[in-house]
């Protein structure tokens, strides 16, 4: 098992950057996922960590070696592809043998090390099987194996899940994060999926245009997002940006919105006057007669436990998350009250979050 | 029009059209195939018939359907043959064998073996040599194009399918002023790389299409796990590109097994091919018709067998995918 640290990578095609300076360290067995939109640079990151890409600039250091510009054999890595490369010449067995054929394993040793991984992975009765005859789950579960079996250093994962239906999806995922707890192997993981990292993974950095915005546990990425994109990419609604202009004074516990004063956590940063904007998740959105921000109810979503209820303000269109019992009406004006604690406050120019005492210490990339 | 009305008209032409073809449709659709079948098929029965007439019945009018076998037209082809007079012949001893037999029957003796037995393994090697060359050369260069990053990528790929844009015999004079220079005139070396040079870039563009196809997570998870690119190659992509390597082959063997114009002008003796020989026969003595069918019908059988051995590929590779992703 390793620890795998990345400095300033980064990795152009042509004109394009596609992994811009990032500087990062996945610790020894943590469960590690990349998150970001489509060609934000996770898998390009992946694949220079797995040797199938050489980067531009930067280095990788596996358990303090530096690997950047070893062969993708030489790593002693595995990797999981999201369309499973399984070998269609080969049965399920040979699929899950074939690491150590390669690494030219005797037989006897080879048909061993294959039960006890299909063992571990409960695919034993499925090792004389052709791989075109699998579901999609027990194709995961063959790759995996074929992962597995050779007990490499790290687990490299390419939106492994991404193939499978949705119902699957979460039942594997489950089946990974515990496989992970048993074995304890470092894994990086790459998912455009937000509940896939937040369910799995320890730590995830979120990625954005080449670049790493944040790195942190689920909830800290969550409850302390380090910039807009990371508020608005996480969270389902994500997090409401309600735009205002104003300073900032360090100490204060309540900031200028437009007329009122908003209480808001304890700004640790002085900042002349800009655009600023507070983030509000929409959990943390009461409807309230006296709230500071009046609107317009214009729909609501019922989703069983709670319901998802979109307000016009003068500010934009607020999403707040309430209790599904709460009745509410279409084009009934009401007010909004924030949770003053969990508040965010972000500089609009750079997008960046600025400190509090609830975003203290939030980690960019 | 009701709903329940709607409903049975769906019913109706989705019935049959979809999920199988009526009765009548079948037997119209297996009666164009047959008559296809028979079409293209009866030539050739026609040849591997005359092949065992006799001269007289070959150019009989209206032509014989039904006739007396005979193996003459084989015999006069794998010898070469010197008329006598009957009193010679009545001088020799017996016939030893039933061809020599046979021949004398028409007032002939056998002089010794004709070179249609060369002839043919010239064409074995011929063929089946630059078929070999051009797919191994093709698999590589496709397989490149279709993996590397290479620079004017498509300017070369032009620039190989542009070999093609002319009949290969407009460039027939300096190739053989070439080859004169270079000492490859009628030798098997030369017709093996003129050959060669002609169907690689058939080669590398049907390549470049199959192996495209394959995913390169397969060779990528062979080479995480150990692998060489050269064997992630060999033991991955290649049984993954069989069947377009069979195919490419096929195309390729028919094309310098066929090939006639440049077997004409660059092979005389030594490296002459079937295809330029054939016509040698009907010139001797008279139009041999039984003789030409046969050697046309023995021209015809390893294309045929080699067909048949790579069919299985073939079909496979029309359903392949098919049900995937």
């Amino acid at each position: 098992m390793a620890q795998i640290r990345i400095e300033n990578l980064r990795k152009s095609f042509d004109q394009f950057t596609a992994v811009e300076g990032s500087t990062f360290t996945i610790d020894d067995g943590t469960f590690f996922a990349m998150l970001g939109p489509s060609g934000c640079g996770k898998t390009t990151t992946l694949r220079m960590i797995a040797g199938l890409e050489l980067p531009t600039e930067g280095k990788i250091l596996l358990d303090g070696e530096d690997v950047t510009f070893h062969r993708a054999a030489a790593r002693d890595i595995a990797f999981v592809f999201q369309l499973f490369a399984l070998y269609p010449h080969m049965n399920v067995g040979e699929n899950i043998g074939f690491p150590l054929k390669c690494q030219g394993m005797g037989r006897r040793e080879i048909r061993e090390r294959v039960q006890e991984t299909a063992r571990m992975l409960q695919i034993e009765h499925l090792l004389s099987s052709k791989t075109s005859k699998l579901s999609g789950g027990d194709r995961q579960r063959v790759a995996l194996g074929r992962a597995m079996v050779r007990r490499p250093k790290a687990f490299l994962m390419d939106e492994p899940l991404g193939a499978l239906d949705a119902e699957f999806r979460h039942l594997m995922c489950g089946e990974l994060r515990d496989l992970h707890d048993r074995i304890k192997a470092t894994t990086v993981y790459v998912t455009h999926d937000q509940l896939e990292a937040m369910s799995m993974a320890d730590q995830i950095a979120v990625m954005n245009k080449g670049r790493v915005e944040q790195i942190g546990t689920p909830r800290e990425v969550y409850d302390r997002p380090a910039s807009m994109f990371v508020a608005d990419f996480i969270g389902s609604p994500p997090m409401n940006f309600l735009r205002f202009e104003g300073g900032l004074r360090s100490g204060d516990r309540a900031v200028s919105f437009h007329d009122t004063r908003l209480a808001v956590p304890e700004i640790r940063e002085d900042r002349a006057s800009a655009p600023l904007a507070l983030g509000v998740r929409p959990e943390h959105i009461r409807f309230a007669d006296a709230g500071a921000v009046r609107g317009e109810v214009f729909g609501a979503e019922y989703l069983g436990t709670t319901q998802i209820v979109t307000v016009d303000t003068a500010y934009g269109r607020v999403a707040a998350r309430l209790p599904s019992s709460a009745s509410v009406r279409i084009g009934e004006t009401i007010g909004l009250e924030f949770n003053a604690a969990r508040l965010a406050l972000f500089d609009i120019g750079s997008g960046l979050a600025i400190r509090t005492a609830s975003a203290e210490g939030v980690r960019h990339g | 029009m009701t709903a329940a009305a709607t409903k049975s008209v769906l019913t109706k032409s989705t019935a049959h059209s979809i999920v199988e073809a009526s009765p009548r449709t079948k037997a119209f659709a297996g009666g164009l195939v047959i008559l296809y079948a028979v079409i293209t098929i009866l030539p050739l029965l026609w040849i591997v018939a005359t092949a065992f007439k006799s001269q007289s019945d070959a150019i009989a009018y209206p032509p014989k359907v039904i006739f007396e076998p005979t193996l003459e037209g084989y015999v006069n082809l794998f010898t070469v043959r010197t008329r006598q007079t009957p009193d010679f012949i009545a001088k020799l001893p017996p016939p030893e064998t039933w061809y020599d037999k046979l021949v004398r029957k028409r007032d002939m003796v056998i002089a010794g073996p004709s070179k249609v037995v060369p002839r043919f393994v010239n064409s074995l090697i011929i063929g089946f040599g630059s078929t070999f060359l051009a797919v191994f050369l093709g698999t590589l260069a496709a397989y490149a194009f279709s993996r590397f990053r290479i620079p004017l990528a498509d300017d070369l790929l032009f620039f190989i399918l542009s070999t093609r844009m002319m009949p290969p015999v407009a460039v027939a004079i300096p190739i053989y002023l070439m080859y004169r220079q270079l000492n490859l005139t009628d030798t098997r070396l030369g017709m093996i790389l003129l050959y060669t040079a002609v169907n690689v870039s058939l080669a590398v563009w049907l390549l470049k299409g199959f192996i495209d196809e394959i995913p390169r997570e397969y060779e990528e998870a062979a080479l995480v796990d150990g692998y060489t690119r050269l064997q992630a190659l060999r033991k991955v992509v290649l049984p993954q590109a069989v069947t377009g390597i069979a195919a490419t082959a096929i195309f390729c063997l028919i094309f310098s097994w066929n090939e006639y114009a440049f077997a004409v002008l660059l092979t005389s003796g030594e490296a002459q091919t079937m295809p330029p020989f054939i016509p040698f026969i009907i010139g001797e003595g008279g139009q041999d018709w039984p003789a030409v069918a046969a050697a046309t019908t023995l021209f015809v059988v390893p294309i045929v067998m080699f067909t048949v051995l790579l069919r299985k590929h073939l079909l496979r590779g029309i359903t392949f995918g098919a049900v995937r992703k």
